[in-house]
């Protein structure tokens, strides 16, 4: 009850079709990508500000992967909050937030590449055989690119529903995978990697539940 | 006529940072840290304003300092790895404030395979030495480096004094395990109290101090006040911090990243540049302060002093 409500009250306020809607989901989308960017603000103000501590290149690098990490796990949110909402149209949001994943995703490797081997290719092609963690993050970067390039609606439309559904299901492997890039690479404290984790095993668990249950509807 | 003369280890009034910004900078890093790391932070206690510290007067200079560009006071006392009070760089600066507690007097035990062993309180342990300035090159096996100006004496003038016999084949050290005071130790990071040991050869090497200063004034918490180990030419977790005990051995201590992790750290852990972790290269170092990394040099560019401690021993092996 108090969910259709909910339902009818935001498609009413916030649509892009019905134009007597007082917020347009165009809009929206605006505002979100301002919020998106602002980690990556942050990152640029505190460094060139000095103001990420003594070892200002190194923090940025943790926070940019962070923040890839973080945008994997949201953009995961967006169909088990449909779900339980009902609010179909977040769905119009998730292609912006696997991008700004792959933003940040951009932003860390590039780190890596620059300010940490100073693009050295042959050290960076050791370190990649070499050092499993490297390695992980290196194929994690990869494999996300199959998912920029199909995401526009030309591509969607192009590869259809079904196979397009199936290519995305890799988000949940480079989203575990980046759970153990960031496991591996801490020295004795696990509690942060841990918690991310933790909070991906969610996700994925709701997901399987919900099948679960799909399955038993369309049985009966 | 009044004559200032400047101490090496006096910063021109530009060079110290305003505390007003320091202070900025602080709450900044607090917010990156929330923001970024997303642990919440309980709100933190005044430090002890830098001028309270006690300042040594008197200094003897030393053959074994470099002439290296100092790495800055700030960054020597905001940057730091003593996971006794948290596993962030900024969590010691932010959480021992207050440490060591004043109340009570420190207490050092030195005791195992030796003739005169005794519990001694921190002034008279370190009474009868004279204090030298020793600027020494720091590298963290993290892959990144500093030059600190350490003040402090040679720790085999102090073991000589407690006369080890010759079951005396290692040096154990003990950090203290206080989680009141450490709240660090509140979690099992690490199989606390921190155990770190050197053979006794290396302990009794001139270029291995016990400091108690950097910078011309007294250790700050997040240092290892009051009192700790500096081994230049191994990584810098040997180098033990607020120590409580020193223990004469005849066995090899089992040290505490040892305990953690004998596959990445050894007993040993000397700089080496051709040694990697198995997790990352050890080539390079990121000194901190600088925007290139520049190359790890072999011992931490100590060879002359201690490559014949090793001589005979594969390094890859004992690493």
């Amino acid at each position: 009850m108090l969910l259709n409500s909910i339902q009818a009250w935001t498609s009413s306020v916030i649509s892009n079709k019905d134009p007597n809607s007082l917020i347009r989901t165009s809009h929206l989308k605006v505002v979100l990508f301002l919020v998106c960017l602002y980690p990556f603000f942050f990152m640029l103000w505190g460094f060139f500000s000095h103001q990420l501590g003594a070892n200002p290149i190194d923090t940025v690098t943790r926070l940019s992967g962070l923040w890839a990490l973080r945008f994997l796990l949201i953009t995961l949110c967006v169909t088990p909050l449909r779900w339980l909402t009902g609010l179909n149209q977040l769905v119009r949001f998730r292609r912006m937030l696997g991008l700004f994943a792959f933003f940040y995703a951009t932003v860390h490797m590039l780190l890596y590449l620059g300010l940490d081997q100073f693009f050295d290719w042959s050290e960076i092609w050791r370190d990649i055989v070499k050092r499993p963690f490297i390695t992980v993050g290196f194929i994690n970067f990869v494999a996300l690119l199959p998912l920029v390039v199909t995401s526009t609606n030309k591509m969607v439309k192009r590869l259809g529903g079904r196979r397009w559904k199936k290519l995305h299901r890799l988000t949940y492997f480079v989203a575990a995978a980046a759970c153990v890039h960031f496991l591996m690479l801490v020295k004795a404290d696990i509690r942060e990697p841990v918690i991310y984790i933790f909070i991906l095993s969610g996700l994925l668990g709701v997901r399987l539940l919900h099948a679960g249950r799909q399955k038993q509807l369309n049985r009966q | 006529m009044f004559i200032k003369r400047r101490k090496p280890w006096d910063l021109p009034e530009s060079e110290v940072t305003d505390y007003k910004v320091y202070k900025n900078r602080r709450q900044f890093l607090n917010t990156a840290i929330s923001v970024g790391l997303a642990s919440a932070l309980p709100s933190v206690g005044l430090a002890k304003p830098v001028d309270e510290l006690k300042v040594f007067e008197t200094l003897k200079k030393s053959q074994y300092s470099t002439e290296e560009e100092k790495t800055t006071f700030e960054a020597i006392t905001t940057y730091n790895n003593f996971y006794e009070f948290g596993t962030s760089k900024e969590a010691p600066s932010l959480y021992a404030t207050e440490f060591p507690d004043e109340s009570e007097p420190w207490r050092v035990e030195i005791d195992g395979e030796c003739e005169s062993p005794g519990v001694f309180e921190y002034d008279d342990l370190v009474r009868p030495f004279t204090m030298e300035e020793r600027i020494y090159r720091m590298r963290c096996v993290e892959g990144w480096s500093m030059v600190i100006p350490w003040i402090g004496f040679p720790l085999g003038e102090l073991l000589k004094q407690a006369k080890p016999n010759s079951k005396a084949k290692y040096v154990e050290f003990t950090t203290l395990y206080d989680p009141e005071q450490m709240p660090g130790q509140r979690r099992e990071v690490l199989d606390w109290p921190y155990v770190e040991g050197l053979r006794i050869d290396e302990a009794m090497n001139p270029l291995t101090i016990l400091s108690v200063g950097l910078y011309g004034k007294e250790l700050l918490g997040q240092n290892g006040a009051p009192i700790r180990l500096v081994v230049p030419w191994k990584y810098g977790f040997k180098s033990i911090k607020s120590i409580v005990r020193i223990r004469f051995v005849e066995k090899m201590p089992y040290t505490a990243w040892v305990k953690a992790n004998s596959s990445e750290y050894g007993f040993y852990s000397n700089v080496n540049p051709n040694v990697d972790h198995p997790r990352w290269s050890q080539r390079k170092e990121r000194r901190i302060g600088e925007f290139l990394k520049r190359d790890t040099l072999m011992f931490n560019g100590y060879g002359d002093y201690v490559a014949e401690l090793y001589s005979g021993m594969d390094l890859k092996r004992y690493f």
